[in-house]
């Protein structure tokens, strides 16, 4: 195939890594249009959407680039996401005096290495979007160079992300030594025949490198310090995208490349998944800072993607699909609450700031209490049916006992949502709050009517979306 | 349409104050006494149109009525519809609900917007759930209760609301995950989230087993049943009083309901199985908690546990297996949520005067308060089932259904009528007879105006059932005798 006939497959990518470039350079000779940059990021993250919409399905780099629903409706979801994270995280650093224009490029350039994860088709491309996107996300989190604690949390975020990478680039080799081609097509023929040890033993540590970027337990040992340190609407904005782009990748992978081999990573899926929810529901019990608790939030669930997952089939990867975006429509939203509130010039972080808040800010009082209800999984908010989805699959799949085990997981974390609910309602007021600032204040209280009541009538075309995007991963 | 106007109805009064919210100041008293007065016209006209309903229904049909369906998504549909089990809860629910906004109209200070807009969720809910056939919307309406009600007890209760709140919300929410597990298994095994379809379903004994336990774990909670009542009398004495009149009048409905639609039609073996247990947890809970009733200090926490031993009663008759059995449940369900709501306002009555619920503060009402007096007898005496009262006929239905299934049972639950008297009476002399001892009590003021038009329906309702038992079983018969008789059929009996 010529270059040009691969790009059809590949226009998003395309539109963004030149349009990252492109910004540079305006960025570079007009470094005080930085409002351009941003609104030029938007446009561009908005275009690739819808570039990926529409784009045909094929095969396309010799098999590197795979463009099907799962890829496009990954992409598509990702694009949408990350567009979002700049007209929140932009403002917001300006207002602390980092008026820098890089911050649209790279989340453009994050965004390119998700959207490079959800549609890899073989080793090395997996390799680099999560190397790119990786990169452009350890930037972001040290962006506030004069704050300690910002650059504290970049430095463990590259530290252990690049350990994670280490993990992944050697159960690639190992993969690749093994299987004799880095494509998934091919390792799939040599998965699941006899005597692959050597194989399964690169797929656990490929396993590994992906749990840490989706930061599922035991590997999530980073999540809480960075999601604290970091600036919160780049919490924001790498507690959604990314995690989706990974968990896509982690279908991708398993599906495409160890179809065969179901049974092993199944097992494997299942004792990420409870540990995650067990340490995310246990070890968020005892934080105060809400940052903290909602790093132990994400990790319970990113154990229920993974119990999705671990169904094996394609209701398990559309369950995992429908749960991720509902999840990140919710993450999102309350980090944008917590960059909305501040008090007299300091953030607002912690379970006590939060008390009395229905009173001082009742719009966003309302929609971090939308956000906590749906993480809890109470009907009818997204975060119950995200639940519904996983827990369905799992069930049909015959997981009976991790299903069990992951909805009492559930209710021992719903204790930590419900305080802070009671700190913003039961509790007398911890003092006035700033005006919030307009684009985050926004952005919250839109995705909270997503959440409740929008979700009720979205879930009909999701579903349809996501069950599409399954099908294509090749999983019964 | 009607249901979906019965259920929804109160959330135009959410809108109305929303609305007022948004326009005017909170805290004005114009905008705090407008907001009540849409509260109220919102209740009482969900009340004509579920009046309407149980006019309309069609006593002879056992199926459901009023049907709604509209597809959803992922082949679930919305889907409402009411037989004769559950078109007086719905009826009982409309009702309870204006007698809470008037008990509160004084009572409630703080916040009386948000108070307001969480009674008229709440009744959507429950209503909702009385009504929902479909296994997901019914989940819906039963989990997101939960909000409104921890809410109530935890802005509006007292002391200790906060722990309270927490027991209500978590205990509950245990039950319900569980039961969540069985329908997502249940809709993946028949591919139906039905609840009629469902019930003509015939689950596999061993399966029934574990289905029948995981829905036992939401409802017995709910109910609740011994040992799983620790929330409800902390619950009840922290919330406020109207938040009690709706958790003992209704709420605690929900519980049985749930045995009624879910465990005997669609698990009848794992039922019968089951039943010894239910028995023995029935005959408990009416024995021990009504000596623990005896014990307490706290007006409310009496009545708190007294309801969990006349919900042993109900518990007892629905797994009766017989139709006198399920109507006695059914009838005393209907009564107690009149009875013990009735109780709790006549606790709130008191309070509102002196503030406090202890029992030692009071003695001598009778002397100050004679139209209390009078009205807290009568109640009174239908907690314990006093012929001529609503309890009554519950009682001694439930127990006769009972002694067919099972003679011990009966009979050992028979003493639990003589255990009633006497912490009702008790409580009642304590409270209302004798001499007034404390000073503080010499200005204590007798029911007003307001008072007297909370009581004088829940009286008349009282008597009524009390005397006219009929008007209730012609509409629930049909129904029953269905349930009964595939019940039988299943379980080849």
């Amino acid at each position: 195939m010529t270059i040009s006939a691969n790009l059809a497959y590949a226009y998003p990518l395309a539109i963004l890594g030149v349009g990252a470039m492109a910004l540079l350079v305006l960025g570079a000779f007009a470094p005080k249009q930085t409002t351009l940059v941003g609104a030029g990021g938007v446009i561009l993250l908005l275009a690739a959407a819808a570039a990926a919409a529409v784009q045909p399905f094929g095969v396309a780099f010799g098999g590197g680039l795979i463009s099907d629903a799962g890829a496009v409706f990954a992409q598509v979801a990702i694009y949408v996401a990350s567009a979002v994270a700049i007209p929140l995280g932009q403002p917001w650093f300006e207002r602390r005096g980092v008026k820098n224009f890089e911050f649209p490029v790279l989340v453009l350039l994050a965004a390119l290495g998700m959207g490079m994860m959800a549609a890899s088709g073989d080793l090395i491309s997996l390799y680099v979007g999560v190397e790119l996107h990786s990169l452009a996300l350890y930037v972001l989190a040290a962006m506030h160079r004069d704050n300690a604690k910002a650059s504290e949390a970049g430095l463990k975020y590259f530290v252990l992300g690049a350990l994670s990478s280490g993990l992944l680039l050697y159960g690639a080799s190992l993969i690749y030594g093994f299987a004799g081609s880095t494509l998934f097509s091919q390792i799939a023929l040599v998965a699941g025949g006899a005597g692959n040890t050597g194989l399964l033993f690169g797929l656990v540590f490929l396993m590994c490198g992906i749990a840490f970027k989706v930061s599922a337990a035991p590997f999530h040992m980073w999540t809480p310090d960075v999601y604290e340190g970091a600036p919160t609407p780049v919490v924001a904005f790498f507690a959604a995208a990314p995690k989706l782009a990974a968990m896509v990748l982690f279908a991708r992978v398993l599906a495409n490349g160890f179809t065969h081999a179901a049974g092993e990573w199944q097992q494997v899926l299942v004792a990420l998944g409870l540990i995650s929810v067990a340490v995310g529901a246990f070890a968020g019990l005892v934080q105060k800072n809400l940052k903290r608790l909602w790093a132990y939030s994400s990790i319970a669930n990113i154990g229920y993607a993974l119990l999705g997952l671990a169904s094996g089939t394609a209701e398990g990867v559309q369950s995992m699909l429908v749960f991720m975006v509902l999840y990140m429509v919710d993450v999102t939203g309350f980090f944008a609450c917590l960059a909305a509130l501040s008090r007299e010039g300091r953030a607002m972080e912690t379970i006590d700031d939060m008390a009395g808040l229905f009173r001082e800010r009742p719009g966003i009082a309302l929609a971090m209490t939308v956000f906590s209800l749906s993480a809890l999984g109470l009907p009818p908010f997204s975060g119950f049916w995200a639940k519904f989805y996983v827990f369905k699959a799992a069930l049909d799949a015959g997981l009976l006992v991790p299903a069990v085990l992951g909805l009492v997981g559930s209710v021992v974390a719903a204790f930590y949502y419900l305080k802070l609910i009671k700190s913003m309602w039961f509790d007398g007021s911890a003092g006035a709050t700033d005006k919030p600032p307009f684009e985050a204040h926004a952005i919250a209280v839109v995705l909270a009517i997503f959440t409740f009541p929008v979700v009720m009538l979205a879930l009909g075309g999701l579903d349809i979306l996501a069950g599409r995007a399954a099908h294509a991963f090749g999983l019964a | 349409m009607l249901l979906s106007l019965v259920t929804f109805a109160p959330l135009v009064g959410v809108a109305g104050i929303l609305a007022l919210r948004l326009f005017g100041k909170a805290d004005d008293p114009k905008t705090v006494n407008a907001a009540k007065w849409i509260a109220l016209t919102a209740t009482l006209a969900d009340l004509a149109l579920a009046i309407l309903l149980v006019v309309q229904f069609n006593p002879n049909d056992p199926g459901f009525q009023f049907v709604e369906e509209a597809p959803w998504f992922a082949g679930l549909n919305y889907r409402m519809g009411v037989d004769g089990i559950s078109v007086l809860f719905v009826l009982l629910n409309a009702f309870l609900m204006p007698l809470c906004i008037v008990a509160s109209w004084k009572s409630i200070t703080s916040r009386v917007l948000e108070y307001l807009i969480a009674f008229l969720m709440l009744e959507t809910l429950v209503t909702g759930v009385f009504c929902a056939l479909d296994l997901i919307v019914f989940y819906i309406f039963f989990e997101f209760g939960l909000v409104p009600m921890f809410l109530i007890i935890g802005i509006w209760g007292g002391a200790r609301r906060v722990y309270a709140a927490f027991k209500f919300f978590l205990y509950t929410l245990l039950g319900s995950v569980l039961m969540l597990a069985a329908i997502l298994y249940m809709i993946g095994t028949t591919h139906t989230s039905s609840i009629p379809e469902l019930m003509a379903h015939h689950f596999d004994p061993a399966v029934q087993t574990w289905l029948w336990l995981a829905f036992f774990a939401s409802f017995a909670v709910k109910m609740p049943m011994w040992p799983v009542h620790t929330w409800l009398p902390d619950a009840h004495v922290e919330a406020p009083t109207a938040g009690s009149v709706i958790l003992a009048g209704i709420l605690l409905k929900m519980g049985g309901y749930g045995f009624l639609r879910f465990s005997l039609p669609m698990f009848p073996n794992a039922s019968q199985l089951f039943t010894p247990l239910i028995f023995a947890l029935s005959v408990v809970a009416v024995i021990y908690t009504s000596l623990v009733a005896f014990r307490q200090t706290d007006v409310k926490k009496l009545i708190a546990y007294s309801s969990v031993a006349h919900m042993g009663l109900v518990t007892m008759g629905i797994f009766s297996g017989n139709a006198v059995g399920e109507q006695g449940a059914i009838y005393q369900m209907l009564s107690h949520g009149v009875i013990s709501g009735a109780l709790f306002l006549c606790v709130g009555v008191i309070y509102d005067r002196m503030h406090t619920r202890e029992i030692a503060f009071y003695g001598g009402l009778v002397n100050r308060m004679p139209w209390y007096a009078a009205v807290f007898m009568l109640f009174s005496m239908g907690n314990v089932g006093l012929p001529g009262t609503s309890g009554f006929v519950g009682e001694i239905l439930s127990m006769t259904g009972t002694y067919r299934a099972s003679t011990w049972t009966a009979i050992l639950a028979a003493t639990g009528v003589i255990l009633s008297a006497v912490y009702m009476l008790t409580l009642y002399r304590r409270v209302v007879f004798g001499t007034i001892e404390n000073p503080k009590l010499a200005t204590i003021t007798d029911l007003d105006w307001r008072e007297v038009a909370i009581f004088a329906p829940l009286l008349i309702s009282t008597l009524y059932l009390g005397v006219q038992p009929n008007s209730v079983f012609n509409l629930t018969s049909a129904s029953v005798d269905q349930l009964v008789r595939v019940y039988q059929a299943a379980i080849g009996g």
